[in-house]
């Protein structure tokens, strides 16, 4: 009965694992703006969101068990800062930073609102170095390391993780993939020709913002001048 | 009564809030929403609408608050 912590901290971390590997696929999934297995866009949303707070439940069990475990005999702060552990410090900190990361995620979504989606989105995109830490960790100190059925899990969730990445990359990924270019601000390409919607400067008429392009007479004009660097 | 706000240099088009309010959006070719009236919310319609407005990936849409004697802004 003393190794039920130890037991239960083994199993949820291998379940944290499957069901982050689902998140992460579900999120990518999402991106495409299709919808997936007979159901509509926003329940494959919902489905990534829940399936990623049930991680967080397994993931905070897998810690909890384990602090309170007499034989991992972690510190409070090992729970927090990585690389610090007696044990494997490598591999137990590569845990830390993964449960970390994954914290940082799911508070800034559940503040999405508040923090505006750019900023969001930065920490958003830390899934893709917090999972395959996330599985490094799994692979490299868990007490399960050695058993076939624990280097399949993580053989089946790397393989579907690649398959999203890989989806993610080829061209047709997105539902319209005619319109991938309209996320680019024209205004944040180099020295392109205005197009129809914006401003350019009437040639010929000096402004204190225009660039060196009038004067040398280059055919491409001075892009757009006087406008802040953080357009949008 | 509110009204549902889109911010259509943020929307990216992903369908979300067509899917949850078919009743006041529907989808161009492109996969963005189009307004099928002023967007006002009716009562009915409040919990899904709060529910687009929580789901939209690119924080697109907002719900403002709109009173009978005051004619809404326009856009």
């Amino acid at each position: 009965m003393a190794d039920a912590l130890w037991y239960f901290a083994r199993g949820s971390g291998v379940i944290s694992l499957v069901l982050l590997t689902v998140v992460v696929a579900l999120g990518i999934g999402a991106r495409s703006g299709r919808t997936a297995f007979g159901l509509p866009r926003f329940a494959v949303n919902l489905l990534h969101r829940n399936a990623a707070l049930l991680a967080v439940v397994f993931l905070v069990g897998h810690v909890v068990g384990l602090l309170f475990d007499p034989y991992a005999q972690l510190r409070v702060f090992d729970l927090v800062v990585p690389f610090a552990g007696n044990y494997r410090p490598v591999w137990q900190g590569f845990g830390t930073l993964a449960f970390d990361l994954v914290i940082a995620i799911v508070v800034t979504s559940l503040l999405r609102h508040r923090l505006g989606a750019r900023t969001w989105r930065a920490v958003h995109w830390l899934a893709y170095l917090c999972w395959p830490i996330a599985l490094l960790h799994g692979l490299g100190t868990g007490t399960d390391n050695g058993t076939a059925w624990l280097w399949s899990i993580a053989a089946l969730c790397a393989a579907t993780v690649l398959a999203a990445v890989a989806w993610r990359l080829t061209p047709s990924f997105t539902r319209y993939p005619h319109r991938a270019d309209r996320q680019v601000n024209s205004r944040l390409l180099p020295a392109v020709a205005p197009t129809s919607g914006s401003t350019p400067t009437p040639a010929g008429a000096p402004s204190p913002h225009a660039g060196t392009s009038p004067h040398t007479g280059s055919p491409t004009p001075a892009g757009m001048p006087g406008v802040p660097e953080e357009a949008r | 009564m509110s009204r549902l706000h889109v911010d259509w240099t943020a929307c990216d088009g992903r369908g979300l809030c067509a899917e949850l309010l078919p009743e006041l959006l529907a989808e161009d070719d492109w996969g963005y929403p189009v307004p099928k009236g002023d967007l006002t919310v009716p009562p009915a319609l409040e919990p899904a609408a709060r529910q687009a407005v929580d789901r939209c990936p690119a924080l697109a849409l907002r719900l403002t608050a709109v009173s009978a004697e005051r004619a809404p802004a326009s856009s």
